[in-house]
């Protein structure tokens, strides 16, 4: 089967920016498990209103992983935080890495 | 159909106690989590190890696989035995939800019919919930060109299909994607219903491309900047010159400043991957020495040792 058509995806970077309620639906997670990663630090809000949150398209990977981490692996939200950060560290490490040794 | 050594695939002896097993489970999963590995098959080795486990961890579905005798080996051709499940009962909890689609055709004569043609269980946990079709991922290699021009890409997918009897087959789906200018490595894009259809009126799972480029022969690309190592004659170097230089958007002409040394960095703003704010492309400067292989050139460098006083490894203290 090929679609003749292209398709436009979302590309998920910093410029574009997610409800809540957008967040959680494309991550088939409740809004509550977001607030909680929010309280947590694992994500930034775009913004401080606590009313009316948006969020970065990078937030879509995190909270993705984030319910992997938690369903796969049994861990919990401070878990999950700690896991992030220190993925985030490697990948940072590993794009040095290959910089340099190019 | 190939015979699944559960126990190699754990890693634990036939004789396992059900807490070794868990260990064994617990300690696999968090090497193999895809999330976590860099390998490029743990995503596979995950989902073995989820089957695996599945059967081992209850004691009535490992007494049954034992059933099968210690003689099977990895990869051997295999039908089930007839009746070979006879005189064990099994209880609920045949599948875990999310992941059934995902083991084998192995699992699946073993324990998926029997479970949904004796006793209900795979479509009980179905019934009456609509259930959302599975995320996919994806990797999609781009040129670098790509990535400044923007560009259509076709990419291939090996997706897991359920038809409508719920038999699950893997199926080849090509798609034709748009990659946006000024996309990163590493970046994700997200096709919202592209992933796996879902079950009784549930929505489709997304289809997430991740981004990775292909070496370029002139660049490396960090993010949005990009950096290009640019020979220069060691006059150009010392005196200050106008050099050619190669950049994405074609050749320009870049003032090495005097007395420049090897390994020195030149920003040329916004000429990197565009965007806002665009990339930088940083210019490495490597001083190339031409080659002493005639008398002028021989005479030229002995030249040089005269009229210069330098120890190169003065910093060195020797």
């Amino acid at each position: 089967m090929i679609d003749r058509e292209a398709l436009t995806g979302l590309l998920l970077d910093s410029d574009c920016s997610l409800t809540l309620g957008e967040l959680s639906r494309c991550c088939g997670v409740h809004a509550e498990f977001i607030v909680e990663m929010v309280d947590e630090g694992i994500l930034d809000p775009l913004d401080r209103d606590p009313l009316c949150r948006r969020f970065s398209g990078l937030s879509l990977m995190r909270v993705n992983r984030a319910m992997r981490l938690r369903r796969d692996l049994g861990v919990n939200l401070a878990g999950i935080a700690l896991a992030l950060d220190l993925m985030d560290e490697i990948e940072q490490l590993r794009s040095r890495l290959s910089l340099l040794e190019s | 159909m190939e015979f699944k050594d559960y126990y190699q695939i754990m890693g634990v002896k036939r004789d396992a106690t059900q807490d070794e097993i868990k260990r064994a489970y617990r300690k696999l999963a968090r090497k193999f989590h895809p999330d976590v590995s860099k390998e490029s098959d743990a995503e596979r080795r995950f989902k073995e190890l989820g089957e695996a486990y599945e059967v081992l961890k209850d004691p009535e579905k490992r007494a049954a696989y034992d059933q099968l005798g210690a003689n099977w080996k990895a990869g051997q051709e295999f039908h089930p035995p007839p009746d070979w499940d006879a005189g064990f009962e099994f209880r609920g909890g045949g599948f875990t939800a999310g992941d059934a689609a995902a083991f084998s055709d192995f699992f699946e004569s073993l324990f998926g019919e029997h479970m949904a043609a004796g006793h209900g269980v795979k479509g009980a946990d179905f019934r009456g919930r609509q259930v959302q079709g599975e995320d996919h991922h994806a990797r999609v290699l781009i040129d670098l060109e790509d990535a400044l021009h923007g560009a259509t890409r076709s990419i291939t997918l090996h997706a897991p299909m359920v038809d409508e009897r719920g038999q699950v087959s893997t199926r080849e789906r090509k798609l034709n994607v748009r990659i946006p200018q000024g996309v990163k490595p590493g970046q994700h894009i997200r096709l919202a219903n592209q992933g796996s259809p879902g079950a009784l009126g549930g929505r489709a799972g997304d289809l997430y491309l991740e981004i990775e480029f292909r070496p370029h022969p002139l660049y490396r690309v960090d993010g949005r900047d990009l950096h290009l190592d640019l020979p220069v004659a060691p006059w150009e170097a010392a005196l200050g010159a106008s050099v050619k230089t190669p950049t994405p958007g074609g050749t320009i002409d870049l003032k090495v400043p005097p007395g420049s040394s090897g390994g020195r960095k030149l920003r040329l703003k916004g000429r990197g991957i565009p965007g806002d704010p665009p990339g930088d492309l940083y210019v490495n400067l490597l001083v190339a020495l031409p080659a002493a292989d005639t008398a002028e050139a021989k005479e030229a460098y002995r030249a040089m040792e005269r009229k210069f006083a330098f120890n190169p490894r003065s910093g060195l203290g020797v």
